[in-house]
């Protein structure tokens, strides 16, 4: 039988997307009420995604704001 | 998510002025003149809305362009490119459609056009490591975990920023649209031109070969 903590996983990028089926979601949850180090993991995957949407969003440069607007076409 | 809709002027509805459906109304003509320049003047309305709503969306497409570009400036002129697309061929945008995911369709499209798709050879792909592979080297770095969001602090805004611009640009356009850009795994389908299920087998590889990116500059720091 598949080591459960490589099933749980292989589940988590779908579990966190929410793109389980309901059993494949019941399965999941039911090794990782058990399961503490896949618990941790899932966490900090959680953790993580929230973490470089953070650092990865840059604001955009004024200056392009600018150039933005006077690519608009002007009335006739 | 059409890109393109029928602008006719000409009604199959004799004398019939139709009225209020915006972009893709029709008009017919009775009057020429007069309804000439309602015409004109409904379009430049409409013209300008569009580019007020483009603008509007640029910091959220920014957000995304920042990341398939390998670096600001690229990011910087991509941008302008794809805003000078968008205001010229603004009839061919729907109204009531997803505006981002259209200018990011446009901003992709001319992505790849600036043949910034060098890396597409497999073998030059890196191999992703599994998905608890950073957890782990992080963990094994530290001094016993008691806090996932601290571990996650170990990394610094470069490192995840340098990574990101580490992954193979067909993983990296998926992954920043879904996990930065918030696309749902349909749109960035449509976005990208390819089926779902390629979307989300190259979202999931990216997400891993980002971690072993994340991973082997964290081990460095460590060092």
């Amino acid at each position: 039988m598949k080591d459960p903590c490589a099933h749980c996983e292989e589940m988590m990028q779908p579990y966190l997307d929410h793109v389980l089926t309901d059993d494949e979601m019941r399965a999941a949850e039911a090794h990782l009420a058990e399961c503490v180090d896949c618990r941790r993991r899932y966490k900090f995957e959680e953790s993580l995604r929230v973490y470089v949407r953070k650092a990865a969003t840059e604001p955009m440069p004024a200056e392009l704001k600018q150039k933005l607007a006077a690519l608009r076409i002007p009335l006739d | 998510m059409p890109l393109a809709y029928p602008r006719g002027r000409n009604s199959n509805v004799p004398g019939a002025v139709r009225e209020g459906m915006g972009h893709a109304g029709t008009v017919d003509r009775m009057d020429a003149e007069p309804e000439d320049g309602q015409r004109l003047a409904t379009e430049a309305r409409d013209r300008v809305r569009f580019e007020e709503d483009a603008l509007a969306l640029s910091d959220q497409v920014y957000r995304v362009a920042r990341h398939l570009a390998s670096s600001r400036e690229d990011a910087d002129e991509l941008m302008q490119e794809t805003y000078a697309r968008a205001f010229r061929s603004w009839r061919s945008f729907t109204p009531g459609t997803n505006m981002r995911a259209w200018l990011l369709r446009i901003l992709t499209n001319l992505n790849i056009d600036r043949g910034r798709r060098q890396q597409r050879a497999p073998q030059m792909t890196p191999l992703e490591a599994n998905d608890y592979f950073l957890y782990d080297k992080l963990a094994e770095n530290g001094d016993g975990i008691s806090d996932e969001e601290q571990v996650v602090e170990r990394l610094s805004q470069d490192d995840i920023v340098s990574a990101l611009s580490a992954v193979p640009h067909d993983f990296r356009d998926v992954l920043v649209l879904v996990d930065l850009g918030d696309f749902s795994y349909a749109d960035a389908a449509q976005i990208l031109d390819i089926p779902v299920g390629t979307v989300m087998s190259r979202l999931h590889r990216g997400r891993r070969i980002l971690k072993r990116e994340l991973a082997e500059s964290a081990l460095e720091e460590a060092t």
